[in-house]
């Protein structure tokens, strides 16, 4: 069974910072990281792995330096990695995202599972996930946690719900998106295990090796367009209380009934 | 919609599952007859054989027939969340400026009696599906049902609220009808050409996007909760109710529910819900002393949570963490103690309309996102908050 894990290499959303002149983000000098939710996907399927025979196989899509997300998973201990690059890609909104990387998984034999992070922490929108289920039309669980059991049929899985948990039973082949759990530590590879990743397969696929029609994927393929960007409205000076809490209190109430929060 | 000839053996599978009599088998293979097919997509999951596929063309060729703003009205067991009515309400603005009409979509077991409390808050129009295999939500199942209304009914937008369900319903839908999805918005309007502008934000709230979905329709959106005001309830059988039917035979419906875990405490609104949210970090110290806070959360009829410290401690359940590895909340007011403000925490709480942060250390982070800072001791202050609330 090959288990298709996909990531994706994110700017380190804690230090970025937006030019509020052109309403862009500052890229300059912000590190890029492997997505911290993919991070813990790719940790479930390496422990599905002790468990089960299988192949690990680690797909992207993004430009040519995402290669140093792929070679970390790799490293971590990943079996093989993709990565999906090519002009025609850029500009992709979920929709062309979820189809370049469901038409990529469908090029490959003995898919069981599909995990991702349940969203990347620069879009946020959670969306890819779902969709390249439909795309692969594939069952799927998201906002997974931890995968219970996993059998050739089905696996079962333990995922967040508004008011609290839902053990879902799948069929499969599918695909699941995954939280993380508060006590996940990252992995961090050894020398050795960095040094034996170099030995590992790592190919990047173009628009032409995934059927070649480059209007189906990237900014012409997309169904939203963003049309402004811009930095959010300041909240303004904090206005700092800083006496006896008898008077902090009186002071926050005065705050409380001036935003209306309390009559 | 397409049966593969070398891989349908005609069982007849599928035709049984199909609510339409849109399938026919002959000569051992099955045809679809794409007249009478609402694209539900139930016979994809029920064929044992893969043999039928969408091919799922992007965008709608003609809009211009896609009409009314729609509702997607979450309820669990009968009882409507919150955000379907702060929804109709902002809905009701929209349908008002393109002209067009408000109507609210509800799915699910036993619902029949929602009609009118949704027609209380405003639609003109509530679509209901009423069928047992939508009690417990399954993607398979609410996929079938909303892809046969919006085929049937093409509405020109439909907004979704961004819970747990939500987003997870809405890019399932977005993505089997081949449609654009724009996720968590914090505000929508109408531009000059009548489309729908979703702003929402991104980078970890560094950022904000405005963004369209010129060729597809519906336009479709999820909304945070706790954004838009609630649309007031009035008694009014003034509504017109369309009840469609679908028959989901459970086997194709290929997740299912093995049982539920409560994380819910009696009284406790989750915190992406809450209008108020009281939240603790280290600085509290203590599991037990969560109590205070318990307590000035339901003085303020909010509810509480805490840093992702607290998780990793025991003393409160995942669910409950604020922050970018936990939930991002967008509350009327986030009232944070003990809470020094790593970064994470800050980039979840940015979408709160105030914050007021408590906490001894002048220099605390917490304090360079809050409208009200507040140097001191929370054991002091909350029980005089909490005595002053109470009165």
């Amino acid at each position: 069974m090959k288990i298709v894990v996909c990531v994706k290499q994110v700017p380190d959303t804690t230090e970025v910072e937006v030019d509020k002149k052109t309403g862009t983000i500052i890229r300059e000098g912000v590190p890029s990281i492997l997505n911290p939710f993919d991070e813990f996907a790719l940790n479930l399927a390496l422990d599905i792995k002790k468990e089960t025979e299988g192949t690990i196989v680690v797909l992207s899509m993004g430009p040519p330096q995402a290669e140093d997300a792929l070679k970390k998973c790799l490293a971590i201990g990943a079996d093989e990695a993709i990565l999906l690059s090519d002009r025609a890609f850029a500009g992709s909104d979920t929709w062309a995202t979820s189809l370049a990387l469901a038409d990529a998984i469908a090029l490959m034999d003995d898919v069981g599972l599909v995990l991702c992070g349940q969203q990347a922490i620069d879009g946020d929108t959670a969306q890819v996930g779902p969709e390249m289920a439909q795309h692969l039309e594939m069952p799927h669980v998201s906002y997974v946690e931890e995968i219970r059991e996993i059998s050739k049929k089905s696996v079962i899985c333990k995922k967040e719900v508004d008011a609290g948990y839902h053990i879902i039973k799948c069929k499969m082949p599918a695909v699941i998106t995954c939280l993380a759990t508060s006590d996940f530590q990252p992995k961090i590879p050894s020398i050795m295990e960095i040094m034996k990743a170099k030995r590992k397969k790592l190919e990047v696929w173009d628009c032409q090796k995934i059927g070649g029609d480059a209007d189906r994927y990237g900014l012409t393929g997309s169904l939203t367009q963003v049309v402004k960007s811009y930095a959010p409205s300041d909240r303004g000076e904090c206005v700092m209380v800083n006496e006896m809490p008898e008077e902090a209190v009186k002071q926050i109430l005065q705050f409380l009934s001036d935003e209306g929060v309390i009559g | 919609m397409q049966v593969s000839l070398e891989k349908c053996t005609g069982c007849g599978l599928c035709l049984k599952a199909c609510s339409f009599e849109a399938i026919t088998v002959t000569d051992k293979k099955a045809n679809i007859n794409l007249d009478k097919c609402t694209f539900c997509g139930i016979c994809i999951s029920a064929c044992p054989f893969d043999a039928i596929s969408m091919q799922r063309l992007a965008g709608t060729k003609d809009v211009s027939g896609y009409k009314d703003v729609w509702v997607f009205c979450e309820q669990e067991k009968g009882k409507l969340k919150n955000v379907a009515s702060e929804l109709l309400g902002k809905a009701a603005e929209l349908a008002e400026e393109v002209d067009q009409r408000l109507c609210a979509v509800v799915i699910g077991s036993g619902i029949e009696g929602l009609g009118a409390k949704l027609a209380g808050f405003g639609a003109e129009v509530v679509y209901m599906v009423d069928e047992e295999p939508l009690g417990t939500y399954s993607p398979d199942a609410y996929k079938a049902a909303l892809s046969m209304l919006v085929n049937k009914y093409k509405p020109n937008m439909m907004l979704f609220g961004a819970t747990h369900l939500g987003r997870d319903i809405a890019p399932t839908v977005a993505a089997h009808l081949g449609l654009g999805l724009t996720a968590d918005c914090t505000s929508l309007s109408i531009n000059e050409e009548g489309l729908l502008k979703q702003t929402r934000p991104a980078f970890g709230g560094n950022l904000m996007a405005d963004i369209l979905t010129p060729e597809s329709r519906p336009q479709m959106a999820t909304v945070r909760p706790n954004v838009f005001q609630r649309a007031e309830p009035v008694n009014t059988d003034d509504f017109q109710l369309i009840k469609e039917s679908i028959t989901i035979n459970p086997r194709n419906i290929r997740t299912e529910l093995v049982e539920e875990i409560s994380g819910r405490v009696e009284g406790e609104k989750p915190v992406d819900e809450a209008e108020v949210v009281v939240s603790g970090g280290r600085g509290v110290g203590a599991e037990e002393n969560f109590e205070i806070l318990r307590k000035v959360a339901k003085a303020l009829k909010g509810t509480i949570g805490c840093s992702r410290p607290i998780v990793e401690l025991g003393w409160m359940p995942k669910p409950r963490q604020v922050g970018q590895s936990g939930k991002t909340v967008s509350p009327t007011l986030y009232v944070a103690c003990g809470i020094s403000g790593a970064i994470q925490h800050k980039v979840g709480i940015k979408s709160s309309d105030i914050i007021i942060a408590i906490n001894k250390d002048p220099d605390a982070p917490i304090f360079e996102v809050a409208n009200l800072g507040v140097v001191g001791d929370i054991f002091k202050i909350l029980p005089l908050l909490l005595e002053e609330l109470e009165k």
